[in-house]
């Protein structure tokens, strides 16, 4: 019965993920538009079903039967490609993510993760890291200036915000000795809390560098709409275009996750031990936090420019968060 | 089933590095090396070196083809047919490349690799780090010197002149 833990598992969890997360997505994009409409002194939408529930439900279906267009003079296989490459980095992020405890289901021991692998971080780093071509992709086939001035934007956003977030990565790492995100969950010796408060100090400029990594409000300059129109996806309309959105989100979600993982004890909370449920939903509720924060830096801070991105990238998080790494190392060994 | 899966990759990235050298559009080339980097971090997987395939996969597709990119889009006529395929110096090329291909296979072919019975280490991520900070101490410095020389290079060429 080997081939029931080797595929039949992994293969449900992961479409249960899938349609967890895309459904998730349609509901986050109502949580958006209701928060920023509360933000702004608006009620937000309202007018489908109680609260305005209807409104993703609707939106989905409209963005379906629009008419699928292609533009003349674009380079149609990469135009095509770009929103599947965009989507499904997006959606490989989540396979190293623990979401909950070990269930004890049907008499079978299920972890609650895809794929408990050695090298969860740097998984996530990677798959990250290919998410930029979806982007880069879509804009350069589009030929069109907008585009192409959105993707160039995002590639030179991407490389030099992961430098920061990187090293920071690094600094906590090194607290937990270790890259498996489950054994960054429950450490097999207990992180003192000294170094649990000082990883938090990290917490701020990692947000920083989140919110620059996933394009969103104030950083969103692959899409800023008063320069480039739409960005990278100004020649994107029906589903493509839905699937650029849909990524977006789900980095969102990606992001919250990982940073719920390390900073804040993942699926961990009060009598987790007696009832392993709770764990899933301690980890929703911690990821609807993050991404509480998310929007509300999003309707709280103004864009800045484009140079100011970079320089305040190179010139104040990469120094800073290399020091925090030094002095992290050294607190390790000492303490 | 390992056979297969290394013929599959092999096949794979082949088709690509040879699609990288024929396309005459320089940005399709670009991704065409990306697959043959995805199938560099598929043999890596094979090996059962999944750090490897990992950092592979981060420093080779995430970061240098993304600035490879970003170089080609900054360039104008980049998918213009009308450029020669060739140059003049293709014969010596092909005929050196020819050579460094017979040398190689007869390298590979003569050589009776040793072989080790010894397990992974428990962590090999660690061993990995400590390695570098004890056995190769001097090598992984060594190239660490040499990134620093690129790097003060890179910013001399990019720097101001006024």
């Amino acid at each position: 019965m080997d081939w029931i833990n080797l595929i039949l598992i992994p293969a449900i969890k992961s479409v249960v993920l899938v349609v967890v997360l895309l459904t998730g997505f349609a509901y986050l994009t109502w949580f958006e538009r209701k928060l920023i409409g509360r933000f702004q002194q608006r009620i937000g939408p309202n007018r489908a079903w109680k609260f305005g529930l209807g409104h993703p439900i609707a939106d989905a279906l409209k963005m379906i039967f629009k008419e699928e267009i292609v533009p003349s003079y674009t380079d149609k296989v990469l135009f095509v490609l770009g929103p599947a490459l965009a989507i499904a980095p997006a959606l490989l992020i989540f396979a190293v993510i623990p979401v909950g405890p070990t269930l004890n289901l049907f008499g079978k021991e299920i972890p609650l993760v895809v794929a408990d692998v050695n090298i969860g971080v740097l998984w996530v780093l990677a798959v990250a890291g290919l998410g930029t071509y979806g982007i880069v992709l879509g804009g350069w086939a589009s030929n069109n200036k907008y585009s192409l001035l959105g993707a160039l934007r995002t590639s030179s956003q991407m490389l030099s915000y992961e430098l920061p977030m990187g090293i920071l990565l690094i600094a906590v790492l090194l607290v937990y000795g270790t890259l498996n995100l489950n054994q960054i969950v429950t450490p097999l010796t207990p992180i003192p809390w000294y170094l649990r408060v000082w990883i938090l100090l990290a917490f701020p400029f990692y947000f920083i560098t989140m919110l620059a990594e996933t394009g969103r409000k104030p950083f969103d300059f692959p899409e800023t709409e008063n320069e480039l129109v739409a960005g990278f996806q100004t020649e994107y309309g029906s589903i493509k275009f839905a699937l650029y959105y849909m990524t977006e989100y789900l980095h969102i979600l990606g992001a919250s996750g990982l940073a719920v993982t390390l900073f804040f004890g993942g699926w961990r909370g009060p009598f987790v031990d007696q009832f392993p449920i709770l764990g899933l939903f301690y980890f929703a509720a911690k990821v609807l936090a993050m991404v509480f924060l998310f929007i509300w830096a999003s309707a709280s801070v103004p864009r800045p420019r484009y140079d100011q991105l970079l320089r305040f990238c190179w010139t104040f998080l990469f120094p800073i968060s290399l020091v925090y790494m030094a002095v992290t190392a050294v607190l390790v060994v000492v303490m | 089933m390992e056979q297969l899966f290394f013929i599959l990759l092999a096949l794979l990235t082949l088709s690509a590095a040879l699609m990288v050298v024929t396309t005459r559009n320089l940005l399709h080339a670009a991704f065409w090396l990306i697959l043959v980097f995805f199938g560099i971090a598929g043999f890596f997987i094979l090996l059962h070196a999944e750090f490897l395939a990992v950092v592979q996969v981060l420093i080779y597709i995430g970061a240098i083809s993304t600035l490879i990119i970003f170089a080609i889009m900054l360039t104008r006529r980049i998918m213009d047919p009308q450029q020669p395929r060739f140059n003049s110096q293709w014969g010596l090329v092909g005929g050196l490349a020819a050579l460094l291909f017979v040398v190689l296979a007869a390298v590979t072919t003569r050589v009776a690799w040793p072989t080790t019975s010894a397990t992974l280490p428990a962590e090999p991520i660690k061993q990995l780090g400590a390695d570098f900070v004890g056995v190769y101490a001097v090598p992984f410095e060594v190239a660490s010197v040499l990134l620093v020389v690129a790097m003060i290079g890179a910013i001399i060429i990019a720097r101001e002149r006024g």
